[in-house]
This record gives C-alpha cells, structure tokens and sequence, in this order.
C-alpha cells in the first residue's frame, strides 16, 4: 500500500513536473509510463468478458478452449477474478478463482464440478503454461504496477502510431522471465506488444494485441491477443467477445463460495 | 600419341610444375571452408522413415536433444544437504545453458501432496540447508518411489543422480549451436567441480554426442593422418631407394589430398567421422599410379635407359593402366552415392575427387617433377628378383593353388551368414573418447542412453483424460516395465494416479487412474495450473490432448534386440488395444535400421559398380574374356572377408555396408595391372601363358605388392580411429585388399594358365 502511495505520488509529480528540467533517469521515466497505464485504466469496477483460445503446435494442428471471465476491480491491491471453463466439455463448470495480490503470491481456488470440491492451489508457480497453452499465468493475471521495476528504452513507432518502448523486470522471484520489453501506445497508454526474454534473457516469445477498442469511452481492450513462441514453435490466440462494464459485481461474486454456484 | 603427348609434357616440364602448384592451391582454397558437422542426424537421408517418423514425434511434443549432468557425490549418498544444495545449484545453473527450454532434477521434481482442502504443489526439495534427518528421509522415500525419477533421475541405491537437459537448438546455424551448449556446459562442469570438490560429475546426452562427432574427426585428423603420411613415407623409401622420388610422390599425394577436401570445400560438403577419413584414403589411393609408373621408369633406368626416355617409355606402358584404375577406383566411389547415409555419400565424392586429382597429377606433374629433379639413387627396385621367383612359383604350383585358394575361399564365403547387423551408436566412439566413457558410466549406474518414445494417440480431441484410453495406455506402460531390456518408462498415467491420490487426503488407496473423464480433466487442468515456467506437460501431451508420449528408456542393447523389443510392443499393441498401434520412434531405433536400409541401398549401388568396372574391363581389356576373368579376383575378395568377419568378429554395421562397393573399386586395379601386362605380353611378345605369367609377375609384381602394401598400411591406420566406424572400415578394407593381392598373385595366374593353356600362341 505504502508503496503504490509512494509509486503514485511520484508518478503525479513526474508528470506535473514535466515542466521541471529536473533531468528524469530512464528508470522513473518508465514507471511513470508504467503509471499512467494503471491510472488510465482505473475505475471500470468490474467486467465480464468471453474468451476463446486456439493453441497451435509446430505442424499447426491447434485446439480450442473457451472460457468466461469476471473481474472485479480493487482498489489498494490487486483484482479479483474469477474464470469459469465451458470448453473442451470435459472440464465444464470448472471454476478458478485468483485474489491478485501485488507483493505477496497470489490466492487461487479451483473448483471441480467432477469432484464437488472447491481446492486451494498452493503453488508459488505462477509461470507455467495456463491451460496448455503459450500464454501462462503471470502473462493474464491483472497487470499491477509493483509486479516489476521498469526503465524507459526509446521511443518508436509502432503499427503508424508513436510508442514508448519500456523494459520491465519481474519482481516476483519464481517467474519464468527476466524481463519483458513493451511497446506503449504514447496516445493510450496501451501494450502494442510485448517481448517477453527467458530466464537466461533468451527470446522466448511475442505477444501482440489486436483490434483494440474502447469501453465506456475510456477502457482499451484488445479482441485479439496472439501469442508466439519462438523456441518452440507453438502459438495461441485469445480473442475476447461481448466486454460488459460496470455490470454491479461484487465482493460476493467472488468469494470461495461463490465458486461451486458459478456457472 | 602417347609419346608425344609425353614429350610435352617433359618439354614444358616447368610450365607443367608450375601450373599444377596453381591449380592445386586454387582448389584448395576451398578446403578453408570446410566444417564438421555435430548433429548425428546427418546419418540419415531426409527421406529416412524412422527420422520422419522421430523429427514428427519432436514436432508434436518437444525436442529429445539433451544434456545430463551424472552427479555422484563420493559418500555415495545423493540425499545429505550438501548434495541436496549442489543439485538445486547444478538445477538453478543449468536455465542458463543456452537453448534450454527445460530442466528436471531431483529437487525440483514437480511434488504433489494434500493439507486438508489444499492441493500443494512444489519442488520436491525447497530447501535443502533446513532439512532434518526425517527430512532427508521422507524426500529419499518419495523419490525412490516415484516413477518417474527411479532408474531416470535417481539410481535406486540413491548413489548417483542426473540433472537432465532439455535442448532446443533453433537450427538455423547447428555448426555453432551445438558447441555454443557444449562450451557453456563444459565451463559449468569445471565451475560446479571446484565448488563441489566432493563430487564426481559427468556429462551425457544427445548434445554432448554430437560434439563428440567433430571432437572424434579432429582427433584422428591429428594423429592418424600423419601417421598414414609417415608409413607410405617409409614403403615408398624402402622400394624407390630415392630422395627425389619418394619425396615427389608424397607432394603427389599431398596435392590429391588437397584437391579432394578442396572440392569439397568448394561444394559445401560437411565433414562427418566418415567423410573426414578422406585424407587417409585419397593418401593410400593417389601413391598407386605413382608407383606404377616410377617402378618402370627405374627398371628402365637400370636396363641403360636415360631418364628422359624411361619416363616416356614407363608413361607408354603405364598410361592406360593408370587412367583404367583410377576410372574404377572412382566408379567404387561413386557408387557409395547409393548409401542411405549421407556421410557416405560424402566419403565416396571426396574420395572420387582426389583419385581423380590424383591421376591428373601423375601424368603431368610427375614425369615432369621427375625430370626437374636430380635422381641419384642406385636406379634399382627392391625385391625384383624375389618376384621373378614368386612368378616360376606360381606356375610350377598353378594347379595346387587353384584348387586350395578356390576350396579356401568356398570355405570362407560359407561363415558370411555368421555376420549379425548391430549399430549401437553409442559403440560408434572407443574408449578414447570421453563421451563414450561417461556414457558407459551413465547407463551402468544411473539409466539408459538408448530410447524409444511412443505417440499414443486416442483420436479424438481431449481423450487423453478418458478412463478407457488411460486404462490402455497405462497396460502398454506396465507391459514395458516387465521387459527385461527395459530401465525406465515414462507415461502420463503415473502423474494422473499421483494426483488422484493427492486429491483424496494423499490416501495410498486412491493411487490409480481416475475413473471418469471429466474428473481426469480437472485434475490435469488444476495440475497444469500449478506448475513452474519449463516443466509443464507439453512433452507428454499434445496441443489437442489428444495424444500422449510414452518415454522408454533402455539398456544397452544390440540392433536387433531394439528391433525385437519395438516388433514385440507393437504386437502387444495390436493385440491389446483398440486403435492405439503405432510404431516406435528413436535416435537408437534409427541407428537400429540404418544398417539394413544402407545394405538394401548399397547392393544397387554396389551392382551399378560392378557391371561398369566390368564393361570398363571388356573394352579396356578388348576382350570379353578377360573381362570376366578379372571378376573373380574382384569379387571373392569382398566374400571371402565378410566371412573372415564372420568367424572373427560376428558383427556388421553401417560402415561395413559401403565396403565392398568402396574396394570393388581398389582391388580391381591390381587385376588390371596384372591382366594387362600378362595380355601384352601374349599380344605384343607372343608369350605362351606361362612365359606371360612370368612376364607380368616381374614387370608389376613389384608394384602390385608395394601399393597393396601401401593401402594395407594406410588402412590399417585409420583401423585405428576413435571412431568406431572408421576402425571397422579400415580394418575390412585391409583385409579385403590383403585377401585381393593374395588371389591376384595366387589364384588369377593359375586360372589364366589355365583357361589359356600352356602353349605358345
């Protein structure tokens, strides 16, 4: 808390004081960036989205999972999301619910309909592949800005439109990563892309978003996310479907009973 | 025209020397661009099904390359806090070795086990410095009950254990890939043996075999070629008596060599163990024509010639020889493009190259080279007279030795069948070699090098969590395990019976499979959730879960053993399952087939061979009878070989299936030179066949005995290389060519007396 206060503060008064000549290093200039993405994207409270990925392998055999999406926004920690699967139809119903936390790991219950249990994962792995597919966890769990340190590149363009080039280190120690290189539409403050280096900052894979469009005339949300993996081969795409916002989600909604009556 | 054509050559003796020096460094340029190559794929044509079949089970899954650390601390206990430490250490390292996409150890084995309502999954050890005594025990007991670390990653004496691996090389530049891991890991080794004085650590895996290959060549570049340069030195001495010539003949040869790797240079061949045995062959090769004609050109100098006319004379008489050996020579070689396996192919090219830049280059630069030089040795040749004697030998015992040799040699064809294929590829490298050293550690204490992986596949999107198809799956498991060739396998089942257990209290009861569909499913969704950045499941299950691979690990075992074993799986998998019959895929099962396929290719290529080198004979010859005569003598020797072979060794692989194409080629050349000095002198002289024996016996014998020899000596050294191939391909080719000299001294002059009778024309 005490430091999202402090990143805010020092945020705010790098922006304001932009006039200053105060000479801004590379690393307060990419947190700044880092902040505006969070400060931009605040206040949406909650959303529900669908979700459809197709994994593709070197031959370019792929298969597809579906799955809906609701979050709940937090403010002073990270969101609250919960997925319910629907496709392949044998783990329909299956329910994951993930309390992000900015420092600490991450809160996840699973329930299984097969089992009628609701389990805690305990696990300090955040970095293995979600649902089998390119993109793992850390990549789709809500982006909070204390999850790495950050130092601005260059500018460059990016699809036509002017980008900040930032790199940014996990600070989360058991993540697959050392670090990601993003490119932030200067306008938006949106990912164009993502770079991501493996943990001996070998390429290992590149995220782009696609087909961004604007909610409630201030949230941007890519349709299409396609992910690829250099060393493998292997590729996913998400594509998001039907965003809803502000749709009177709460607490309860998300809580570990809520789990076995999601559908 | 001959004549003449010598003539010229000698007028322009300096112009000829120079140009030849140009020519050869303008071809040798292309020797800088050679590469050994360090992937053992290169063993296989694209269109080898086994490779299909492997590089199509890596594409579904992830890659087989790998790189195993052996660690065996020396108290013999892998489960105390140091070693505990050095393991999670070697683990951490080893994500940074370059183009690793997975590594699994002990300590970070992937360890489910329930608390109440939680499903807790961790490395198996966290950490090790903390661990009490029941600790240790507790993480010694699960470790050695878990499937898939036992016989793979820790021995069941818990004495040795492996960090393994897994190598992803982007192939787009494999020449510096491959040694960008090795040098990393080689650094690693060095580091983690200061820190961790009390420990032994070894390096196996695929990765550290392909480095082998390059590491194998170079060693025998360095040692046996100039060896080979030193011996055919000494003979070439020995029998020329002369500073001036023998040093000639070794430019000679040095310049043929050149050509041969520069031509390939030029083409972009890669060198292979195989390929870079070239030198040595091309050495022992180029010195024949050599000898031949400065053996003639000393008997005329000794007869009262001067110098200038015994190289016309000897280049008169020699000439045809010479171009009708190396056209052979070069046919056998050629005809190694048949072979499946594509170093092969590269050794016979190469080869061809530098017989063919051998024969350019004795009948230009040699006589004029010659000529320049000063010769000042008493102009005589060894062991003539000894020849004139072996010839009055052969005729006066020309029945006896007809019939002994033919006996010996029916003898000897009748133990061929005796030859059993075997191609393990770990026995490709000696003891020498430090890969084969640390590999034949691996495999006795801690597991297999040799594999076979299995793509199960249930045919429809998401079955692999089905009951039925696990159930299946789980039998094929479990009917491997009770092989008696078997170490280890690894199958997806084990992980769903874990689970299954660790979802109800880690009760022991419930280890076993799930039994419905959809509770298989959120196990795996729940696991998949769980685990670390490297060790998901995308090498035991593919995208559409669908498929999934089981890992066999084997000893070491002959060829037709791994053949039996795969033959028996898949009869099991006919008979037991529905649908899921599929052949097995492996670098040991592609080994297991490349001897037969390249047998299967070679009798085309070596057939091709043989009905040119024939009709090359009949014309060169002009006379069909002869033609034929001269395929006995070239035949048997490759017969009578194998089943020397046979009684010695028992065993054939890979190499041995391009011999007798490779010595088709050589052998026939002393038939020739035998033939046609015995036919010149019935034709020229008007000789009866026993004068014409005699004739030829002290006008080439000399020069038959010293180049065979030469090539015996030649080959005999590369029978010496560290790489197993090589060694087995020497040593047959000596054979067969000592075998050939034997039936060209003993047996062809006998059947000439024979079918020519003994009068005078």
């Amino acid at each position: 808390m005490k430091k999202i206060i402090f990143n805010i503060f020092l945020a705010v008064s790098l922006l304001g004081g932009s006039l200053n000549v105060v000479a801004e290093t590379a690393e307060e200039k990419g947190l700044a960036i880092a902040v505006e993405i969070d400060k931009r994207d605040t206040g949406f409270k909650d959303s529900t989205v669908k979700l459809k990925m197709v994994l593709k392998n070197k031959q370019g055999r792929s298969s597809v999972r579906e799955l809906r999406t609701k979050t709940l926004e937090v403010t002073g920690d990270g969101d609250k999301s919960l997925s319910i699967f629907d496709k392949p139809r044998d783990v329909k119903g299956t329910a994951f619910l993930t309390y992000t936390h900015t420092i600490r790991p991450d809160d996840q219950w699973l329930y299984l309909p097969a089992l009628k249990r609701v389990k805690r994962i305990s696990s300090k792995n955040k970095s293995g592949p979600f649902m089998g597919s390119e993109f793992s966890y850390e990549d789709i769990s809500s982006q909070e800005v204390d999850k790495y340190t950050y130092k601005y590149i260059r500018d460059e363009d990016c699809n036509g439109v002017g980008c900040f080039v930032i790199e940014r280190y996990p600070t989360y120690k058991n993540s697959g990563y050392t670090r990601q290189v993003a490119w932030i539409n200067k306008q938006e403050y949106r990912p164009e892309k993502i770079v991501f280096y493996d943990r001996k900052n070998a390429l290992l894979k590149t995220l782009e978003y696609k087909d961004y469009k604007q909610y409630l005339n201030q949230y941007w949300r890519a349709d299409i996310m396609q992910m690829i993996n250099h060393q493998t081969g292997k590729s996913t795409d998400l594509s998001f479907q039907d965003y809803q916002f502000n749709t009177g989600l709460s607490e309860k909604n998300f809580s570990r009973n809520s789990l076995k009556r999601a559908r | 025209m001959l004549v003449r054509y010598t003539e010229w050559i000698l007028r322009w003796r300096y112009l000829v020397v120079i140009v030849s020096i140009l020519a050869v460094m303008l071809i040798g340029k292309g020797a800088a661009d050679l590469e050994f190559t360090n992937d053992y794929r290169v063993f296989f044509s694209k269109e080898n099904p086994q490779l299909t079949a492997f590089e199509n089970l890596q594409d579904t899954y992830t890659k087989n390359d790998n790189v195993l650390f052996v660690v065996s601390p020396q108290d013999g206990k892998v489960f105390t806090p140091d070693t505990l430490l050095a393991i999670q250490d070697i683990t951490e390292q080893a994500w940074q070795i370059p183009f690793s996409i997975r590594v699994d150890s002990v300590t970070n084995f992937q360890h489910t086990y329930a608390e109440e309502d939680d499903l807790i999954v961790g490395d198996l050890v966290e950490e090790p410095g903390s661990l009490t005594l029941e600790d240790l025990q507790a993480v010694k007991v699960v470790a050695l009950n878990e499937p898939m670390l036992i016989n793979k990653l820790i021995s069941p004496d818990a004495a040795h254990t492996g960090v393994n691996v897994i190598i992803q090389l982007p192939g787009v530049n494999q020449m510096l890939e491959n040694p960008q891991v090795v040098v990393f890991v080689r650094q690693m080794l060095s580091d983690m043996k200061q820190k961790y004085p009390q420990m032994d650590i070894r390096l196996a895996g695929m990765v550290m075999m392909n480095n082998a290959f390059p590491e194998a060549s170079k060693r025998d570049g360095v040692t046996l070629i100039p060896m080979a340069f030193l011996a055919i030195a000494i003979v070439l001495f020995i029998l020329l008596r002369g500073i001036s010539s023998t040093l000639t003949t070794l430019v000679l040869v040095l310049f043929s060599i050149i050509v041969g790797m520069g031509t390939a240079g030029w083409l972009g061949i890669k060198l292979t163990p195989p390929s870079a045995s070239a030198p040595i062959i091309i050495l022992t090769i180029a010195i024949a024509g050599a000898v031949h004609l400065l053996v003639t050109m000393l008997q005329e100098i000794h007869k009262g010639a001067n110098k200038h006319d015994a190289i016309v004379e000897s280049m008169r008489v020699n000439f045809m020889p010479i171009l009708l050996t190396s056209l052979t020579t070069a046919l056998g070689f050629l005809s190694l493009n048949s072979s499946d396996a594509p170093p092969f192919a590269d050794l016979g090219n190469i080869s061809t190259f530098g017989v063919i830049g051998a024969f350019f280059l004795t009948v230009t630069f040699l006589p004029a080279a010659m000529l320049i030089l000063p010769n000042k040795a008493k102009y005589r040749v060894t062991g003539t007279h000894m020849m004139a004697d072996l010839g009055e030998f052969v005729v006066r015992r020309r029945k006896g030795l007809l019939l002994s040799l033919s006996l010996a040699v029916v003898i000897l064809i009748s133990f061929i069948p005796k030859n059993e294929l075997n191609d393990i590829f770990v026995n490709y490298f000696d003891d020498s070699v430090e890969f084969r050293r640390d590999t034949d550690f691996t495999t006795s204490h801690l597991t297999g090098t040799y594999t076979i992986a299995y793509s199960l596949d249930s045919g429809e999107e998401n079955a692999v969590s089905d009951p039925g198809f696990l159930q299946q799956v789980e039998a094929f498991s479990h009917w491997y395990r009770q092989q008696p060739e078997v170490i280890h396998v690894s199958s997806i089942t084990d992980t769903f019976k874990r689970l299954n257990k660790s979802m109800h209290g880690d009760d022991p009861a419930w280890y076993r499979l799930p039994d419905s569909r959809e509770l298989a499913a959120q196990y795996l969704l729940l696991y998949e959730m769980s685990l670390p950045y490297g060790l998901d499941l995308n090498n035991q299950i593919d995208v559409a879960k669908q498929a999934t691979r089981i890992n066999v690990t084997l000893k070491t075992i002959s060829s037709n053993q791994i053949l039996a074993l795969e033959e028996r799986a898949g009869q099991w998998l006919m008979k037991n399952t529905q649908g899921l019959h599929t052949e097995g895929a492996s670098p040991a099962l592609m080994f297991a087939h490349i001897g037969l396929r390249n047998i299967e290719s070679m009798l085309i290529g070596t057939t091709i061979a043989l009905v040119l080198i024939s009709l090359v004979l009949v014309v060169a010859l002009r006379s069909f009878k002869y033609g034929l005569i001269s395929l006995i003598p070239n035949l048997f020797p490759a017969a009578a070989a194998f089943g020397l072979w046979g009684i010695l060794v028992g065993e054939i692989g890979l190499a041995l299936s391009v011999v007798t194409a490779m010595t088709l080629g050589i052998v026939v050349d002393d038939t020739v030179h035998f033939i046609s000095k015995y036919i010149r002198a019935r034709r020229e002289n008007n000789l009866s066949s026993h004068d014409a024996v005699r004739y030829a016996f002290k006008n080439v014998g000399v020069a038959l005995w010293v180049t065979s020899a030469a090539l015996i000596a030649g080959f005999m050294i590369l029978s010496q290389s560290a790489f197993e191939l090589n060694a087995g391909m020497g040593l047959m080719t000596s054979i067969i060519i000592a075998i050939a000299l034997m039936l060209d001294f003993f047996m062809l002059p006998p059947l000439l007396m024979k079918i020519d009778g003994d009068d005078n024309r």
